[in-house]
């Protein structure tokens, strides 16, 4: 049957092998990686070389995926009635944009990152770094729900060695942790519940707006089902199971920067907008009721890892606990059932996202340049690293969802929904949190540039910014997360595309 | 010469045998290109026959012509009867295939492990095949069991020719299979008393015919023996004792034969007496034992996976996963509904597969490092990449993570769980499988990062001496391209489990129709 997203624009499948290549062109990036492992600048522009194709790739699909296309490829059948599949909405392009584009930057931060830190094991990191991007572009095509299942454990395998990159005791215990956590929930509760719904649902599990176990589940089934997969798919971070998220920050900060506020952790609510969307259907969560207690579960998830955030010193353990509590928005924002909310959602992945790589870059950066990791020791150094502060501050602003950023357009969609769905205590749930959001980072932008007691005055020769490959990209981040605040067209009609009656 | 081919797949290893015994018994150079001939014709003919099921559907090779007599009562067979079907076509082709790829590793270590006694080990190595083979090609009770005795007793021979511990492992094996083999017998008997016959398809007949027969206590205590039988020789838990030691301490080229065959025959076997003997109706609508035997199955996983999990030694662990995974057949097989069965007889492929890429792995590793615990896999993707690969892409398909195979056999298992409604055996599945990555990660992690094993005090892979060769460890070319058609056919009996699967399901179905 054919799957049908959106009700304001007609859709059809075409079948193109662009996703294929899109998903494919990191992977091929690998063998030209480890070819060229003893001359570094060889190494790094095979890696640029990928993303940049990968990027074209992936934007090639933009004016198809508006005027109503799906991009499909079925590779084969995995099991009776569900294959190996790609389909391009424009959820999955909105995120697939997001993390082909962060790739590049990332890399670039990473060139400069790795090298001034004389960071071992180069090869090896980029070239997992290239298999999790693979990956990540293959959760965002994903056609089913076994597709989907499939990348989604590729990308925790493949993101291991980067975790534990260090290989030293701390990062031991980051990188089992990290694993025990999101195998432990993929395969204890997302897989069954996976399995389950496919003995429901034998003819096929495609994505679909009404959702392919609509009715075919009662009330009761619905909600647990619904709770299984979201805490299965662990990497979004629902607290109890979070706890994986501030462990993987021994990671060098590429990683953290891509992988834990992009790539891995987007993947999680990806998986979970996708259950709700196009597992279930909004429709039919609403008409039974299934959602409530995610709501709870998110909205807890928001407030508590505020508060922690509030208590923390160390800088990435901070944006730890922050993007703990912005992953509780998009999970809260889709479980509000309502359009808004569900769009909201959406934009917030790609918002958060580029809001979330800069403040992780800029926390790389103090790191390399001063190597200081506490909050407590960065008053005044606004002074010495001006640039790098000054994207510090736009990040911010854009995770607390204040103009002019983008942040403030998903998180207003996301307020919107609220009252949309009717629901005022989770109101009071996103405002709470935005008044602690703005309590954890504003201090620290603050006193960054007036620090207490006697100060020299600023002067430009003091000035002692990071190496021009990890300052770029974090400008590039910064200057992107303003401009998606006066031109959010394309997310927003992208994310239009997938829900209905917006 | 095409309708042969049954005989051909059986007489070429044994030609072979009997060959060697005759004719080479004073060349030992002689013994691998016997070997590797033999199996390769073995292969080959298995091939052919699998093609031709595929074509023409099932075949049945009446041997040496000895056909139905008319005049008989009810037309019953007389001599001996091979058939193939859509599902033992490709077990036919599994176990020569892991045989050959095997002895590429075998003839490495052949002149090591088994100075002076290569032409005897060779013989009983192809002597294995012919009685692993006739027990899955046979639709004969007794003869089955007479090719039961002959890979037991070849296989107590090429454990026993090992290290000094593999002596007292062979004799605890002997004890236990000898009972084993016992009691599948006794079973036989009984249904030869019933029924006057010993083919398979004439006993489902009768049974299917006559619900007298089927209400007999003596059929019911004949398939009880027939099952406590096989689960002895399977090592079902707690009927496992024999398992672990015999694997651990016998010849690695042995370990890597009988490990991912031995036991996963008998389930086969134990597949076939359910299906085309006993018939899903009567074992699952006249006699109830699925509570209790899926019980076992569940004990038998979550036990062999703790053990594993308290093993230090590399091989002792593999053993007692193979614990872990017979009791997901039987659990699977004794769902008693078509996706269980599926599972099970899907899973006989893949974990032979993973088993023996596991094994290849890993004794390859313990040769170079000459350490049989977790400890030698130290610093061992820089040193043996290939070697690593196998065994993660083995390991992998352990814990059932996609595409491997032990994914699809996870897949199969845990919807035929979930349709049974049996929900402890798919939370038994579950937790064996995070054990498992628990168990695979704990040493990926010794692999790939810098350990302070408490043995030896600090260890740090970075800090050891820069030895240019020591670096890249030579593996025997045989063994790489052992491990690496290993892995890849972990990957492709995952890719490809779609027409497996249908395989299966095909001959369930064929067996089912026979029944009115």
């Amino acid at each position: 049957m054919m799957p049908i997203l959106g009700s304001t624009v007609s859709t059809v499948t075409e079948p193109s092998l662009l996703p294929v290549f899109a998903c494919l062109a990191s992977l091929l990036a690998i063998p030209g990686i480890l070819a060229f492992r003893k001359s570094p600048n060889a190494r790094e522009g095979v890696t640029f070389i990928a993303g940049g194709i990968k990027l074209a790739l992936v934007l090639m699909m933009v004016p198809g995926v508006l005027s109503g296309k799906m991009y499909e490829f079925r590779f084969f059948e995995l099991v009776e009635g569900v294959g190996l599949e790609f389909r391009v909405d424009g959820l999955g392009l909105l995120f697939g944009i997001v993390a082909s584009f962060l790739w590049l930057c990332t890399t670039l931060y990473a060139i400069g990152y790795m090298r001034a830190h004389h960071e071992t094991n180069q090869t090896r990191f980029f070239s997992f770094f290239a298999l999790s991007l693979c990956a990540t572009l293959g959760v965002a095509f994903a056609g089913n729900l076994l597709t989907l299942y499939i990348f989604y454990e590729m990308l925790s395998l493949s993101t291991f060695p980067l975790v534990s990159h260090h290989g030293d005791k701390k990062a031991r215990t980051g990188g089992r942790t990290y694993l025990s956590y999101l195998l432990g929930a993929s395969i204890g509760l997302a897989l069954p519940a996976l399995i389950f719904c496919y003995t429901r649902s034998p003819e096929g599990m495609d994505f679909m707006t009404g959702g392919f176990m609509a009715g075919k589940v009662g009330a009761t089934e619905a909600a647990i089902l619904l709770l299984m997969f979201a805490y299965g798919f662990a990497k979004c971070g629902l607290m109890p199971l979070h706890s994986w998220l501030p462990g993987a920050m021994v990671a060098p900060t590429p990683v953290s920067a891509l992988l834990h506020a992009v790539a891995v952790v987007k993947v999680g609510v990806f998986c979970v907008i996708r259950v709700v969307t196009g597992v279930f259907g909004t429709d039919f969560l609403l008409e039974v009721d299934a959602a409530t207690a995610l709501q709870w579960a998110a909205a807890i998830t928001v407030v508590v890892s505020s508060l922690i955030a509030l208590s923390q010193d160390n800088l990435k353990r901070m944006l730890a606990f922050s993007t703990i509590g912005q992953l509780g928005y998009i999970v809260l924002g889709v479980a509000l059932l309502s359009p808004k909310g569900v769009a909201g959602s959406m934009l917030h992945i790609a918002m958060h996202a580029t809001g979330k790589i800069t403040l992780f870059m800029c926390a790389g950066a103090i790191f390399v340049a001063t190597g200081k990791k506490y909050i407590s020791q960065m008053e005044g150094m606004g002074r010495t690293m001006p640039l790098t502060f000054a994207a510090f501050f736009i990040g911010s602003l854009s995770v607390i969802g204040l103009p002019p950023t983008g942040g403030f357009i998903s998180k207003f969609y996301l307020v919107m929904g609220t009252i949309e769905a009717g629901k005022i205590p989770l109101l009071v749930v996103f405002l709470v949190s935005t008044i602690l959001n703005a309590a954890y980072f504003m201090p620290i932008v603050f006193r960054a540039f007036f620090p207490r007691g006697p100060t020299a005055p600023f002067r430009w020769d003091r000035v002692q910014e990071v190496p021009k490959a990890c300052l770029i990209p974090i400008l590039i981040t910064a200057t992107i997360t303003i401009l998606a605040f006066f031109v959010p067209e394309l997310g927003q009609r992208l994310a239009a595309l997938m829900v209905p009656g917006l | 010469m095409m309708d042969q081919m049954p005989t051909i797949l059986m007489l070429a290893p044994f030609i072979g045998a009997v060959g060697l015994s005759l004719l080479a018994w004073r060349r030992p150079a002689a013994a691998m290109p016997v070997v590797f001939g033999a199996l390769a014709i073995t292969v080959l003919a298995a091939v052919l026959t699998l093609r031709e099921v595929l074509a023409n559907g099932t075949i049945t090779y009446l041997l040496s012509g000895w056909d139905r007599l008319p005049e008989r009562a009810e037309g019953m067979a007389v001599g001996i009867e091979y058939k193939i079907d859509a599902f033992n076509a490709l077990v036919l082709v599994l176990i020569p295939a892991i045989a050959l790829i095997n002895a590429l590793y075998l003839r490495t270590r052949l002149a090591v492990e088994c100075a002076g006694k290569e032409i005897l080990y060779a013989i009983l190595y192809l002597l294995l095949v012919v009685g692993l083979c006739g027990m899955v090609i046979t639709n004969d009770a007794f003869n089955l069991y007479v090719l039961l005795e002959i890979s037991s007793l070849t296989s107590y021979a090429l454990i026993g020719i090992g290290r000094r511990r593999a002596a007292h492992a062979t004799f605890n094996y002997i004890m236990t299979g000898t009972i084993g083999a016992s009691f599948f017998l006794l079973g036989v008997g009984y249904l030869y008393i019933q029924v006057g016959t010993l083919n398979i398809g004439d006993i489902h007949e009768a049974l299917m015919a006559s619900s007298e027969l089927r209400g007999l206590a003596s059929i019911k205590v004949a398939a009880m023996m027939i099952m406590a039988g096989l689960w002895l020789k399977m090592g079902l838990f707690p009927l496992h004792g024999w398992l672990p030691n015999a694997y651990r301490y016998a010849p690695t080229a042995t370990g890597s034969l009988m490990a991912p065959l031995v036991t996963k025959v008998m389930v086969v076997v134990m597949l076939r007496m359910m299906v085309s003997l006993f018939g899903l109706d009567y074992l699952f609508a006249e006699l109830n034992w699925r509570p209790v035997i899926v019980g076992i199955a569940c004990v038998a996983i979550l036990a062999g996976s703790f053990f594993a999990l308290a093993q230090r030694d590399i091989r002792g662990m593999l053993c007692f996963l193979i614990v872990a995974e017979v009791g997901y057949m039987v659990g699977g097989a004794w769902l008693g509904n078509e996706a269980g069965i599926t599972g099970a007889a899907y899973h006989v492929l893949s974990d032979a597969c993973m088993t023996f890429c596991l094994f290849l792995a890993v004794a390859a590793i313990i040769l170079r490092t000459g350490e049989h615990r977790l400890s030698a896999f130290r610093g061992a993707f820089r040193k043996m990449p290939v070697a690593m690969a196998a065994f993660t892409v083995g390991a992998l398909s352990m814990v059932g993570l996609p595409p491997t195979c032990g994914f699809f056999s996870k897949w199969y298992l845990l919807i035929g769980g979930v349709e049974a409604g049996q929900w402890h055996y798919v939370a038994c599945l579950l937790i064996s499988s995070l054990v498992n990555a628990v168990l695979f990660f704990r040493i990926f992690e010794i692999a790939l990062m810098k350990v302070e094993v408490e043995e030896s005090g600090s260890f740090d892979v970075d800090a050891l001496p820069e030895d240019p060769e020591d670096r890249w460890v030579r593996v025997p070319v045989g063994t790489i391209v052992a491990m690496i058609v290993a892995a890849t056919a972990v990957l492709m009996i995952g890719l490809l489990n779609r027409p497996i699967a249908s395989f299966i399901a095909t001959w369930i179905g064929q067996a089912v129709e026979v029944a009115p």
